[in-house]
């Protein structure tokens, strides 16, 4: 059985690549997603500034790490299944859990062929902020808040030191934006501007930092 | 029959592997190939040069391909592939503007060519820089032949790509003119042209902008124009000696005027 030996990670020749560090953190308000902005094509940089954070739903979005064709299409097919259960549905919004579970089933059915590492996070008003994390494999994991992407390897340690249950939006958006500086100044990989999304019963509010603001957060 | 034929795969594992033929190289446009938001609009702008390996199969071969009398698109990777996805999808792209009586949208564009790109799996190597005006307004987009997308203010691509890059980052800023535009990407794609060794000849460049009809400037600039020849090398008449010289006739000719009036004349319709 070659299934225990296959390198999943590795993208074809010449596919561009969401090096990435991509995260998500539920607090007291809600859900905030954060990523960086590079792709790479082997060792030039693609796109300096990307937008990881994919909208799915109003307010369900995703973060994308791995092969860019197949994490852009995968959020194109989510979306797609999203808006037809709000079609069939009445008008009811799907729940966080729904877009996560149709994630996985995407990603696992077709692990063989695709190097896609997802977070997916929403706010609905039953359940608050929900982060759910779908690596490689295609399992699904839920957590008060997820690190993914070849950076996120360097703040393992900065983040669970640093995180804390129900944080105000500013302690979220600064634990972001510290954890997210570390890993794009450890992972070669990862780079640009920090972009995040912060949803809430508010709204949705989009942030970006530029280089000044975080190089010495 | 629409996809890809894999008829003559046996026949050209024979011939390379026991006969000892080479196999063609795919033509790939070396290519240097820009896009450029302004004010009012986009532009975007390719070299001219077409490449099989390291001969120059083209000189002055055309990137820039409509997609819509408004959307046009530079392709870069292998010829073949980007010509014919290109006119693939500029034909679904009309059948779908007169289905919805609407002008076609960039972004369609963009999906469509996304998810054939994707369902192929990087084996159509179609490297594209998609730009338009539509109802919505003026887009630039990039597409990689495996199937993902990026969206910019400037963007470029080919083996030309970095030092036509170099260009942009120096030069570009928000809200420029048309000429200053135009100015932009000819000076990136001159870049790719002279540092290049796989983009060269000219420039040709389309400027789409926001209430007016794209215009295509084939042969924007042409710096590599080739010297006037040191001699003419047309040899004089004589130079073959004719031996012997024979004229058949193989019909007897005839000249008959046709009828327009009287009993004999053509019948037409009035």
């Amino acid at each position: 059985m070659d299934a225990i030996n296959v390198d999943i990670n590795h993208l074809k020749k010449g596919e561009v690549s969401l090096g990435t560090s991509i995260m998500a953190v539920t607090f007291k308000d809600g859900v905030i997603l954060g990523a960086d902005s590079r792709t790479t094509t082997g060792t030039y940089i693609a796109n300096r500034v990307t937008d990881k954070l994919t909208q799915i739903q109003d307010k369900i979005w995703c973060c994308r790490s791995g092969s860019a064709a197949d994490t852009q299409a995968v959020a194109d097919i989510v979306k797609y299944h999203l808006q037809m259960y709000k079609a069939n549905n009445n008008g009811k919004s799907p729940s966080t859990k729904i877009a996560a579970s149709i994630f996985q089933e995407l990603c696992y059915n077709n692990k063989d062929n695709l190097s896609a590492g997802i977070i997916c996070a929403g706010y609905d008003e039953k359940n608050g902020g929900e982060v759910y994390t779908i690596p490689l494999g295609g399992s699904l994991h839920q957590h008060e808040y997820a690190i993914s992407g070849s950076g996120s390897v360097f703040i393992y340690g900065y983040c669970k030191k640093n995180y804390k249950p129900n944080m105000t939006k500013d302690e979220t958006v600064n634990f972001i934006k510290t954890s997210l500086s570390q890993a794009i100044k450890w992972d070669g990989s990862s780079g640009g501007v920090i972009r995040m999304i912060v949803l809430t019963k508010s709204g949705i509010e989009r942030l970006l930092f530029l280089p000044d603001e975080y190089v010495n957060a | 029959m629409p996809g890809l034929s894999f008829d003559n795969y046996q026949r050209n594992q024979f011939l390379t592997n026991s006969a000892g033929y080479n196999a063609p190289k795919a033509t790939s446009t070396g290519t240097t190939i820009v896009g450029c938001k302004f004010k009012n609009g986009v532009v975007i702008a390719a070299d001219t040069r077409a490449t099989a390996g390291p001969i120059v199969a083209d000189k002055n071969c055309e990137k820039l391909h409509r997609l819509a009398p408004k959307i046009w698109c530079a392709g870069a990777g292998t010829a073949a592939d980007t010509e014919m996805v290109t006119q693939l999808i500029s034909s679904n792209l009309e059948l779908h503007s007169l289905s919805l009586n609407r002008e076609p949208r960039v972004i369609t564009s963009l999906q469509m060519l996304k998810q054939h790109l994707f369902k192929y799996q990087g084996h159509i190597g179609a490297y594209l820089i998609v730009a338009g005006v539509d109802p919505t307004g003026a887009h630039l987009f990039s597409i990689h032949a495996h199937g993902s997308t990026d969206v910019g203010y400037y963007l470029s691509l080919g083996s030309g790509s970095l030092a036509a890059m170099a260009v942009l980052e120096r030069d570009w800023e928000p809200d420029m003119t048309k000429e200053q535009a135009m100015n932009l990407c000819a000076e990136a794609i001159q870049a790719g042209i002279w540092n290049d060794l796989g983009s060269g000849s000219n420039v040709d460049l389309c400027v789409m902008e926001v209430g007016k009809n794209a215009h295509l400037y084939r042969n924007h600039l042409t710096p590599n124009v080739r010297e006037q020849k040191q001699r003419s090398y047309k040899f004089e008449r004589g130079t073959t000696a004719i031996l012997k010289q024979s004229i058949y006739n193989l019909v007897d000719v005839v000249e008959e005027p046709i009828a327009t009036t009287g009993p004999d004349a053509m019948e037409v319709d009035s």
